[in-house]
């Protein structure tokens, strides 16, 4: 609930000072190393200003010194929660580049995975929202579905979290029929868990209460600042890049695109950020029981060289992640070392939005704007 | 729209300050001179059949070779599905340009990365800082000429001799 | 008076009181939110239901001044340095430091990176190295009883070796 209305106009009988807060680089929240400098007039903040860098692991620089094939596991670390994303609009580009076709296979094998994570990536979001707005039990109950994508994760491609799974013309391993079965075992019992987090705290009259009407988003703002993903979608801009920019097998696929309609509150206000997450992972389930269903035989990657050496040119490729359209600029110079490699994630912009949306929230309402706006520090600093 | 129209339309308007289109790339890209790429911009955003809703990226190229650095904008219209490419060729030595922040407001934060990571000056930006690295860093790091400090802070950067091989 | 040989009854145990001291320390190390990257994410899976350290008495703890350890999970920058020593000097004595993962070890992968610490040791010491990218749950989990066993292995009351005193005038 927004407090800053009902301020009454004694306060500017008492002579109040402003407050100069840092909420520092290390907090209990799970969405990274963030900092805000926060001027508060008691418990209204004036402005929130981010200041970011504490991750920044300089992966462009690096980009240009590793191999094609070698930087793979460098997109891994630019959002670690939706690592098969970032894997695949790099492999993307570098696949648009050098003329490489990826087989049918190794295209279903891609979506499965990216599905998968991105079911993944949205537990953390919901858990960690109810964490930081005070609600500790949801949290357990994501990360004992996110233990069970994991084990999944570990049997496609052998790691938990920083998968490098999806390489240049395809997929590092195939999935073998006995990983279907589970993963079908596994969206048997996870799509009515989704109900449960919905009877657990999405209509749980308290995070109603201090989730509607704080911080909504204008669709002229979302254009300003290029807000992406579920943010832009919850407030009522229907864009989904798997749809409108096609890439993959998307086309062939049957799902729908959820899109905030303002249900209890203001449109594109926290509430509506936060359902968008619970109705895509409904919709990630439907698409993986149809690739699962779809998947033909044959290779799961074609044949690239190992010394990948693309023609000289450039290529941007977008990507539908977790957190909205990673944007991928790569330049090669036909050399097999990339000479520019620059990642545009969604995380970035939604925080240069912070400060505007800040102003006149209490500090409480801070914290739930970032939890909503799932913002995520190895993106923004990558 | 196809490419080689935004390029006419932006020649009618602008005579003289745009040039070399590539048509037949994946992403066509034309280049524009910096006194008008504002205005170029500007006018992209607001032409009706033209409507580029959304500054994708921002970000910057350096070419050592050519003795230039470029700044690419990567403008998207969500209302035509279309997408153009616009680059900017800026000295190496003293780069500036000005700022896309009136135009659109997600310019604030990728052209103070720019400045961070290349050294580009943004002429009329309201608050051009320092974003990812300390604000006492020395250096534009993403140049290709760039030559690392020995140590930061008092915590020094050598690195293990096997590392210093990979270097390239 | 009688002897005291074989009198006590089997409720009771005895020991030494560096071994009772060091084992309450050892059962309740509370840790330290310090998730920075990666291994962030899977120090909250190692504190979630399934490599519950819970059981081993270590809760989480969002502030530095109720934490005996640091679990320096993720890579440190150049720029986060400085807090992170900072924070380390918040922290009331006796304290212990895990490096998790590779980047705090040693840089990780991000050894070819300029703003890159290579590793957290050059600004705190670090009592185990756990390695992985990211480490698994298990593994973190060694590492915890590593710290267990170092800490049972300390003395308080019995004299060090080598605190010798000198004579005057040598």
């Amino acid at each position: 609930m927004l407090m800053s209305a009902n301020i009454p106009a004694e306060s500017e009988v008492f002579h109040t000072e402003d407050m100069i807060i840092s909420m520092g680089p290390q907090h209990p929240s799970t969405h990274g190393v963030l900092r805000f400098i926060v001027r508060t007039d008691g418990e209204v903040m004036r402005e929130a200003i981010p200041d970011v860098g504490y991750l920044h692991r300089s992966i462009e620089k690096i980009g240009e010194k590793v191999t094609w094939h070698g930087f793979v596991p460098y997109t891994d670390r630019a959002d670690y929660l939706a690592a098969m994303f970032a894997n695949q609009g790099f492999c993307m580009a570098a696949e648009r580049l050098g003329g490489i076709e990826v087989t049918r296979r190794g295209e279903f094998c891609r979506v499965i995975a990216c599905e998968l994570n991105r079911i993944a990536s949205h537990l953390i979001a919901v858990g960690t929202f109810g964490q930081d707005i005070g609600a500790v039990t949801p949290f357990l109950h994501a990360l004992r579905e996110r233990e069970t994508i994991n084990d999944l994760m570990e049997e496609i491609c052998g790691a938990r979290l920083t998968y490098n799974y999806i390489r240049i013309g395809g997929v590092g391993y195939d999935i073998t029929s006995e990983t279907c079965d589970r993963i079908t075992a596994f969206l048997d019992h996870f799509e009515p868990i989704v109900d449960e987090y919905n009877r657990l705290i999405s209509y749980n009259k308290i995070f109603v209460e201090r989730l509607v009407h704080v911080a909504p988003i204008t669709k002229e703002d979302a254009f300003q600042y290029n807000i992406v993903g579920p943010n832009l979608r919850a407030c009522g801009v229907k864009w989904d890049i798997r749809r409108d920019i096609p890439y993959s097998v998307y086309p062939e696929l049957d799902f729908d695109i959820p899109v905030g309609t303002g249900e209890k509150g203001a449109l594109g206000d926290c509430y509506d950020r936060y359902m968008m997450r619970i109705r895509e992972m409904e919709e990630s389930c439907k698409i993986v029981r149809q690739c699962l269903k779809m998947l033909p035989p044959g290779p799961a990657i074609s044949k690239v060289a190992r010394k990948f050496k693309p023609p000289a040119g450039e290529a941007y490729v977008r990507v539908e992640s977790s957190r909205g359209d990673m944007g991928f600029y790569v330049v090669s110079d036909g050399s097999e070392y990339p000479y520019r490699v620059r990642i545009r994630t969604g995380s970035f912009t939604a925080m240069s939005l912070v400060s505007k949306l800040s102003q006149g929230l209490m500090v409480a309402d801070l914290i739930a704007l970032i939890a909503s706006l799932d913002v995520d520090a190895p993106e923004i600093d990558r | 729209m196809e490419a080689q129209e935004i390029y006419r339309r932006l020649e009618q308007r602008f005579p003289g300050k745009v040039n070399g289109l590539r048509a037949d790339v994946f992403d066509p890209d034309l280049h524009v001179e910096p006194q008008a790429i504002v205005e170029a911009c500007r006018f992209l955003r607001d032409e009706p059949d033209l409507k580029f809703e959304v500054l994708s990226d921002l970000t910057g190229l350096d070419l050592p070779k050519e003795n230039r650095l470029q700044v690419v904008y990567h403008l998207y219209s969500y209302t035509h599905r279309h997408q153009i490419v616009l680059k900017v060729d800026l000295p190496r030595e003293e780069p500036q340009v000005s700022t896309m922040e009136e135009v659109w407001k997600a310019a604030n934060w990728m052209e103070r990365e720019v400045f961070d990571l290349f050294g580009v000056i943004f002429e009329g930006h309201s608050d051009l800082r320092r974003i990812m690295l300390p604000e006492d860093w020395v250096g534009h790091p993403l140049r290709k000429d760039y030559v690392e400090q020995e140590e930061y802070d008092g915590i020094s950067t050598q690195r293990a001799p096997l590392v210093e091989k990979l270097l390239r | 008076m009688k002897p005291l040989l074989n009198s006590l009854p089997d409720t009771v145990f005895t020991t030494k009181v560096d071994d009772l001291l060091n084992w309450g320390r050892a059962s309740s190390q509370w840790y330290m939110l310090f998730g920075l990257a990666c291994c962030a994410i899977e120090l909250m899976q190692t504190g979630g239901p399934r490599a519950d350290v819970d059981r081993f008495g270590c809760v989480p703890r969002a502030t530095p001044r109720q934490s005996d350890l640091m679990i320096v999970a993720g890579t440190l920058t150049y720029k986060m340095a400085k807090r992170t020593k900072l924070l380390y000097d918040q922290m009331p004595d006796p304290k212990y430091v895990i490096s998790m993962g590779s980047c705090a070890n040693c840089g990780g992968l991000f050894q070819l990176a300029y703003s890159v610490c290579k590793g957290v040791d050059k600004i705190i010491p670090v009592d185990v190295y756990v390695p992985g990218c990211p480490p698994r749950p298990e593994a973190l989990t060694e590492g915890l009883l590593k710290i267990q066993q170092k800490i049972m292995r300390e003395r308080w009351l019995v004299r060090k070796p080598e605190a010798e005193e000198k004579p005057l005038g040598a």
